[in-house]
Parts: C-alpha cells; structure tokens; sequence
C-alpha cells in the first residue's frame, strides 16, 4: 500500500519540513504520495512534485484548510485515507494539532515524533525529553504518524509528479480561524537555518539580543532562546528552542548565556557543532558542547562581531 | 458551566530519569513523582474560570495506579471540587485515556476540557486531540490565552511562527501550553480542605473501554552521549576552530 504526507506550507511555498517528512516516508518502502491542503496552494503542490521520491500530489483548497484548522484537516485526511496504509506529518505545530484526530478516528494509536525508521512498522521516538528513545512498533491498522523533521535529511528535487485536484471534506464548522501575529524576519527559520546563534538568561534583557541579530546577520544565521529568556519576556515564544519549542539541528549552534537546562539541551544537542559562550565554567552547556568559551558575553559577542568584520563576513 | 480537567501522575520534572539496565523502560522506583507540569497550568486555568465566576464546578480526573489520588488531591487542594479516579495499574496509551475521558465527558456534560498540551513523560501530546475528534468538538491546542463567552471560546495558540487565535464552539477541548498562566502553591489550608472533597474511583471497565496497548514497546535505551570538546581562550581562538577545523563557518 501507499504512504501519505501531508504537506506543511504557507499557501505560496513548501515548507522544508514536507521534504524531510518525505524522507521518512520513503524509509517505509512503500510509494509516497503528498497531500497539500490549503487556499490557493497550487504553488506550493507545484514544489511538491518536485521533491524525488513522491509518485503523486494531492491538491485539496478550502478556506478551512488555508490555516490548517485541526477540525477540517481531519475531515479531509479522512477522506482519503482508505487508500493509504501510513499518514505522516511534520511534528510542526500543525502536524500535532490535526495529526491525533485523524488517528482517533482511525482507532489507532499516534506514533509521535519519530526519530528514526527501523523498518516498515518499527519506529525510535524520544520520550522524558529526550533522555530515553523508545522502540515501538505499530499495532494492526493504519500507521499514523509524526515527524521530528530535525532528524531526517531534506528530500532532493528531481522528481515531477502529476498533481491532482482532489475534493475538500464537508467543514465540520466548529472552529474558525481569527488572526495571527507571526514574527517577521529577514532570516532563515529556525528549523531550518544551518547556523543558529542562541541567548538564554545572561543576556538580561530584549535589547541585548541585538547583538546576537548582528552576528546572525553576518552569518547568515537564525536567532533562537532558552525558555529562561523567552520567560523573562526578552524575546516571543517562537524563539524557544527546547523540549517544549523548536527542536533542532543545524550544522553550528552558537549558544551564549545560555546554562544548558536539560530541556533547552534536548533541543539543541543534535546539531553538529555546538560553541557555548557562558561566564560561569561549570555551566552544563560546556558539558556538550564542542567547542567551549569561558567568558562574559558583553565582551564576547561584541568581540566575535569584530572579529568576522575583520575575517571580511 | 462545568470544567474537566485530566492531571496525570508523572515522574517529577526535577528528577533525572534513568533507563533500566534490562531496556523495559525507566526506572519508577523510588523516585520523586508529581503532576505533570502543563496539568498544573490546566488545573490553575480551570480555577480561574471557577474565581471569575465563568465556571461553576472544577472536577479533576487522572487515570492511573492507587497512588494518582494524591495527584488528584493536589488539584483539589488548587481549588478543583472534586476528582474522579480512574484506577488501574496497566500502562494507558493516550487514545484509551481519550476514550475514557469521552465517556466521562457524556457522563458529565462539561462545556470545557482543559489538558496539558502533553505530558513530560511518554511526551505523545496526543491526548486533548484524541478527545475532542472522539466527541466531535472542536479544540484549541497549546493555548496561550482564553477567552471564554457564552457558546465559544476565543483561544490565542503558539504556533511555530508566533501566534495564532481560533474561535471554537462550546463545549470544545483546550491544551495548555507553559505562558497560559502561572500555577498557584496550594496553601496548608486549602490543603486541608481538600482532603475533605470526594474523588470517585472508577475503573476503565465501568465505562466499557478497552485499555489493551495498541504500540508494542520493543525496548527503551538511552540516548547517544555527547561528549564535551575543548575550550578554547580567545573569541578569535573559537572562530578560528569554527572555520578550519570545524569547517562551519560560511
């Protein structure tokens, strides 16, 4: 049988999790097709063709599904899942908004957040943050399951799947989409970025964290946050990384003031090379990080940003 | 109006959890257990409604071995009114609490589920989901904000590019996410009184679910260590390690 994606976009492009999602798929064995669902999505089923490894796209518009609602993706996820033997989503905040419905209803079990694919049915997942990985394998049924993209490499381009229209489920109309408040930035997405540079507590306020944007800006890079500093209010709570935010893992991450709670490190400690900047040499960051600086981050970040002008960033 | 809140009895959060040598999971013995953390912020939410006078009756309902009482006991003490006990010593996977949770639900009729947005130990965050598909209501995952009015509920959710607001019809199922309140100490007084508030025990067979685990857990392991690098003395030191030696600089 087949396995179905569903998407993660914004109407106009394809998230970089969708491809990675896909990875996983295809690590099931069995042909992938993608279900972009939204509002005038055509472009974003476009890029989805595109990825190797997907045989179809499914195009399904609503207003209903422009947003995600949990309540309307499940009506329509349900509709096409008599031909399909896996789901799987992205652990994005979509992805487990709608993702336990549409298992519910299927009276199976949700996987949550694999990590790995040991084989057709059998999965890796963290649990306790991160601190024990479970092996699970699936029961009878469908397999519905989510995605810790950070974990699974991008799908290349390459392929050129049809795209094809496919009828929106009846609105369950229980829930209706009111507004939003993204963060605006020029920078890449934290889940995405291949460099992060990150502030925790000892960065003692909101304005201090424009040091680190001058750094980023140089780099190239995404800026992130301890839940401490998203807490104490210096930046939103979209900058979290930690258990209970962004997990990732981008080849440098750049941690400064940060202490290294276990849950901020369950975020973070699969990125490939991590420095921490941290006044105090006992702070647990040093304890996974590659490549350690004991000194007092006022001096530090402005220094580094002399530092790359100089190297010509 | 009526709200429910599910608490859930976990390993406490300050605790260091340790894979059990044989790999059949973590090791429950002797440790420190408590209500899981995102519950505290559901039970604290629910009792608010009840002070701003939105809510009439708070009942907390955990499902779990003899000792989840206490964690039920905790929510009382918090101000919940009173608590349903769900007992069995099996492990519970998230749609067998949901199915549990529905039949409760019918039983009691309340216009507000209030959950964790997930629990700090299997870390599934499935369960309010699960709950709301099984009832056909709508729900407000990882809620930042509530605001509740008479057959809806305006809810300010944290999404991964910032914040998103849904209006959902009541009754609905809201999860909680960490910025939605600050949970109260229970006072030695209010302690006091809790002990005095009924909590019903129940079995999962008294509402006709089947708790037989659906996933087989083939074994649990620790994860890959980390090991900790060089420190180095200078700002120019660290990039220069970025660059050549690392090569992740751009």
């Amino acid at each position: 049988m087949t396995s179905l994606v569903i998407a993660e976009h914004n109407n106009i492009a394809l998230k970089d999790s969708t491809a990675k999602t896909v990875t996983a798929a295809v690590a099931l064995g069995a042909p992938v097709h993608v279900l972009v669902a939204g509002q005038d999505a055509k472009a974003a089923a476009d890029a989805a063709a595109k990825i190797a490894g997907v045989e179809k796209v499914l195009l399904a518009e609503g207003e209903a599904y422009k947003k995600m609602l949990a309540e309307a993706m499940e009506a329509l996820i349900l509709s096409l899942a008599d031909k399909y033997d896996a789901i799987l989503a992205p652990a994005t905040t979509n992805g487990k908004n709608y993702m336990p419905r549409v298992a519910a209803k299927l009276d199976v079990a949700q996987i949550s957040e694999i990590i790995k694919v040991v084989s057709a049915d059998t999965f890796e997942r963290p649990i306790y943050a991160g601190n024990a990985i479970q092996t699970v394998q699936a029961g009878a049924g469908k397999k519905v399951i989510t995605v810790r993209t950070s974990t699974f490499k991008t799908a290349g381009d390459g392929g050129s799947a049809p795209v094809e229209t496919v009828a929106a489920a009846a609105d369950p109309g229980i829930s209706k989409f009111v507004s939003e408040e993204l963060s605006k930035s020029e920078r890449p997405e934290l889940t995405s970025a291949k460099i992060i540079i990150s502030g925790g507590r000892g960065m003692q306020s909101g304005d201090n964290f424009h040091m680190l944007d001058k750094i980023a800006d140089k780099l190239g890079a995404a800026v992130g946050a301890s839940r401490a500093a998203v807490d104490a209010g210096f930046v939103p709570n979209d900058y979290q990384v930690g258990q209970t935010g962004k997990i990732v893992a981008p080849e440098l991450y750049i941690a400064v003031g940060i202490s290294g709670a276990i849950q901020h490190l369950a975020g973070m400690k699969d990125s490939k090379v991590i420095a921490a900047i941290n006044k105090d040499e006992e702070a647990p960051i040093f304890q996974v990080a590659d490549y350690g600086l004991v000194a007092d981050l006022f001096k530090a970040v402005p220094e580094m940003e002399e530092e790359l002008t100089k190297l010509g960033y | 109006m009526k709200v429910l809140v599910p608490v859930k009895r976990v390993i406490d959060y300050n605790v260091k959890v340790r894979v059990k040598a044989d790999q059949t999971g973590v090791d429950l013995a002797n440790v420190k257990m408590s209500m899981n953390p995102f519950d505290e912020i559901s039970v604290e939410e629910a009792v608010r409604l009840k002070e701003k006078g939105k809510a009439t009756e708070v009942v907390a309902v955990s499902i779990g071995p003899a000792q989840a009482s206490e964690t039920i006991r905790t929510a009382l003490a918090m101000g919940a009114d009173r608590g349903i006990l769900v007992k069995t010593d099996a492990e519970v996977e998230p749609l067998a609490v949901a199915k549990i949770l529905k039949a409760i639900c019918e039983a009691e009729g309340p216009a507000l589920v209030i959950t964790g947005k997930q629990a700090i130990d299997d870390d599934s965050n499935q369960t309010g989901q699960m709950l709301a598909a099984l009832l056909g209501w709508p729900q407000g995952t990882f809620a930042h904000k509530l605001d509740l009015e008479d057959g809806k509920a305006v809810i300010e959710r944290e999404i991964d590019g910032g914040l998103q607001t849904v209006e959902v019809k009541t009754p609905a199922v809201m999860s909680v996410d960490l910025r939605l309140n600050e949970p109260r100490y229970a006072s030695l007084p209010n302690i006091m009184k809790a002990k005095k508030k009924s909590i019903d025990e129940k079995s999962p067979a008294d509402y006709g679910v089947d708790i037989a685990p659906k996933l087989k857990v083939l074994k649990v392991t620790e994860p890959p260590k980390r090991q900790a690098g060089v420190k180095v003395k200078t700002v120019a030191e660290l990039l220069d390690k970025l660059k050549n030696e690392a090569g992740v600089l751009p």
